[in-house]
């Protein structure tokens, strides 16, 4: 099984330590982890601007370069929601998509197709999830607190398997943290707004640590919380899967 | 880069007691919405018998509408046709007129509102009264709704309890809801009382059947109704439903949906004029027929104006209904402003985060948020792109279709860490309002990647 690594701009300039984290779990399960090196960003921060237009050449070259692969792994929902979800229409009638069926984040992969049973070391500590948007309503990472389906929580299960940790989730559990891509600079005042109360509710869920699945949503309540003096902490579910390699 | 929302909306933030009261209380309503929506057990299969319920009648619309007034026609109402709001006020009114009435009482009808017919009515010497709770308070403080369901949920019972005290002599000081609600209750009463004709909305309209169904909590439109000879009801063209076994489907999720009540507290079939009175029906389309053959948007036509989505928005509950500039707020408003004027309304467009919660909330499974994506795709064919955002995504189009350039991009990023506060938080960086900046790590992925530091051989 051959997997191709996707780190998506921002995680690459900004948190490398999850790229990292996430090769060394699929290292650590024996796969065959490859990273092309001339990959981008998906594109979805101009498509979700409204250029999806933008976004063309990047998908078609993205699709070109990950196609070799059984599997796109990229440790951030959003994302591989993008992929998985708008790469067929920015793509439809000029080129085929192939990697939308083939795409994972991080969190999806392991939980659905390594399926471990055991990971190896302790994490003591309280981590409160951060159900992102696009990993609850667009890959399903979690049960959408909107719909009367039965509940389940991929991250909270992988989580669970790591040994000292303490889980708990906010209060609104998968609202909005204000991010949204261009939504957060066009529209400051409601994005910060949303970034503060999530922010504020994780803090009081009991968290020592912000923990998910899509780096984007993390990044924004880093920033909150850093310029409002908040006392948390952020790491990347990856992050704590990894605590023991 | 501002819109208009964005700019009302920072506005309304900025007294955040306020705008956190109302965040928290149209959460609690998405909050009895949820327990209701989960105690059935086939609640997801209501939305989607809804949702093909309603595509179905809008794929045959022009028969069912067909059907529905000859049927209301045997029974013995009047059926009119309005092609805009234009028509719909003139016709309200020359049947107000060929009845000589002097004063009208009104049930909640957003259609009337969309029309705006009480500016009209009033302009024509009609006393127009409107005798739902939530709508009288605003006519009588002179604003429109900030919520399709819950029209004056913007106003606390205090400032309620004042402009009782000024227009109907309420007890000073005294803002006990129940209180209050008898006082209107008792000023009410004497507007039922001599009125000449009740207007109201639909909820729905059964083409098997020709009747008209309204659903209220205060019963107002039925003592309109029953007071008065002569009816009019006013309906948008997607109301219609096939018959009375599919309004089942609808009655058990629009107050589950819209209040987080099992059913309203009235539902009221009206299918033929009271003895000895009128009953008219007009029918508008008022751009309606345009949403039909927008494959893209032809959804909107599904709705049932329960509020839900509005409800769930983290963007409505943070900047109030009157932050739009369309009078439907929230992802609904969004979609129908746009389909209403794209010109006019887009500044709506930017108050969607893309969080897709309305979706799933919707009880007609309605893809607002898909379709606010897609007009977002469009505002520049309308040339209402915002330039900043089109300049930057632009600059990101350049930079990431070209590798090489990208990678020498993240080396030099790291030096932004090191800029003076001045030159980063300032004006020009939106996202300096209220956050720090991300550091930019010292080395990449990438770069790592490439001087062989993260991948492993399987003897290490
Ligand atoms: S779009 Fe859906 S949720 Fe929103 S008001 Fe209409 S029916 Fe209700």
């Amino acid at each position: 099984m051959k997997i191709g690594l996707f780190i998506p701009c921002y995680v690459n300039a900004i948190y490398p330590d999850v790229g990292i984290a996430t090769y060394k779990l699929l290292y650590h399960f024996g796969l065959d982890v490859d990273y092309p090196a001339d990959q981008t960003c998906c594109g979805q921060p101009m498509a979700n601007a409204g250029f999806e237009s933008k976004a063309f050449e990047l998908a078609k070259n993205f699709d070109e370069m990950f196609d070799q692969y059984d599997y796109i792994v990229a440790p951030s929902a959003s994302c591989a929601a993008f992929v998985k979800y708008n790469y067929p229409s920015v793509l439809k009638g000029s080129h085929p998509c192939r990697t939308s069926e083939k795409i994972y984040d991080i969190c999806e992969f392991v939980h659905d197709v390594v399926k471990p049973v055991k990971l190896p070391g302790r994490f003591p500590h309280k981590v409160s999830i951060h159900n992102s948007c696009h990993g609850v309503r667009e890959l399903h990472l979690s049960s959408a607190s909107e719909l009367n389906i039965a509940r389940y929580s991929k991250i909270k299960n992988l989580l669970s398997l790591v040994e000292g940790i303490e889980i708990f989730e906010p209060d609104k559990v998968d609202e909005c943290c204000g991010f949204g891509g261009m939504f957060a600079i066009e529209e400051p005042a409601v994005s910060v707004c949303m970034g503060e109360d999530k922010v504020r509710s994780h803090v009081a869920a009991g968290a020592e640590y912000i923990t998910g699945a899509d780096s984007s949503c993390l990044m924004h309540l880093q920033s909150i919380a850093k310029r409002n003096k908040l006392p948390a902490k952020f790491i990347h579910a990856v992050q704590i899967l990894t605590s023991g390699l | 880069m501002s819109t208009q929302h964005a700019k009302a909306a920072a506005q309304f933030i900025l007294n955040r007691e306020q705008e956190q009261w109302h965040n928290e209380t149209l959460w609690f309503v998405r909050q009895k919405r949820d327990n209701m929506a989960m105690r059935i057990p086939e609640w997801e299969e209501l939305r989607e018998l809804a949702s093909q319920i309603k595509m179905h009648t809008v794929s045959r619309l022009d028969s069912y509408l067909e059907m529905f007034a000859s049927e209301a026609e045997r029974n013995g109402a009047t059926v009119h046709w309005a092609k805009d709001a234009k028509e719909h006020n003139e016709i309200v009114y020359s049947i107000l007129k060929s009845h000589q009435v002097k004063k009208l009482v009104k049930s909640k009808s957003m259609l009337t509102e969309e029309c705006l017919l009480n500016d009209y009515l009033i302009g024509q010497g009609i006393d127009v009264v409107e005798s739902d709770l939530g709508e009288r308070i605003l006519q009588l403080m002179g604003e429109h709704p900030s919520h399709i369901v819950m029209p004056a949920i913007h106003r606390k019972r205090e400032e309620v309890g004042k402009l009782f005290e000024e227009k109907m002599d309420s007890e000073k000081g005294n803002s006990d809801p129940t209180y209050l609600t008898h006082v209107a209750r008792k000023h009410l009463r004497r507007e039922f009382l001599t009125a000449d004709a009740a207007m109201t909305g639909a909820n729905f309209g059964i083409a098997q059947t020709g009747e008209v169904v309204v659903c209220t909590n205060e019963g107002n439109a039925d003592m309109g109704t029953s007071l008065c000879n002569l009816h009019i009801v006013s309906m948008g063209i997607e109301k219609l439903i096939p018959d009375l076994k599919s309004l089942g489907v609808f009655t058990r999720l629009l107050a589950r949906s819209a209040t987080g009540q099992p059913s309203t507290t009235y539902t009221s079939h009206y299918r033929r004029p009271k003895e000895g009175g009128e009953m008219h029906i007009v029918i508008v389309d008022n751009g309606r027929s345009a949403i039909h053959g927008d494959s893209e948007h032809i959804q909107m036509l599904k709705c049932i104006r329960c509020g839900a989505c509005m409800n769930t928005c983290p963007v409505y509950r943070r900047s109030g209904g009157y932050s739009y500039t369309y009078f439907i707020p929230g992802p609904v408003g969004i979609n129908l402003g746009m389909l209403k004027s794209p010109e006019k309304y887009c500044d709506n467009v930017s108050a969607c985060s893309l969080c897709y919660s309305c979706n799933n909330v919707c009880p007609a499974k309605i893809n607002l948020a898909d379709q606010i994506y897609l007009w977002r795709q469009k505002l520049d064919s309308f040339r209402k792109a915002d330039r900043i955002k089109k300049l930057m995504s632009t600059g990101m189009k350049f930079l990431f279709n070209r590798p090489a350039l990208y990678r020498i991009a993240l080396k030099i990023a790291p030096v932004i860490n090191h800029l003076p506060r001045i030159l980063i938080y300032n004006k020009l960086n939106a996202w300096g309002y209220g956050r720090e900046m991300p550091r930019f790590a010292g080395e990449s992925f990438s770069s790592m990647w490439k001087k062989g530091k993260i991948k492993k051989t399987n003897n290490q």
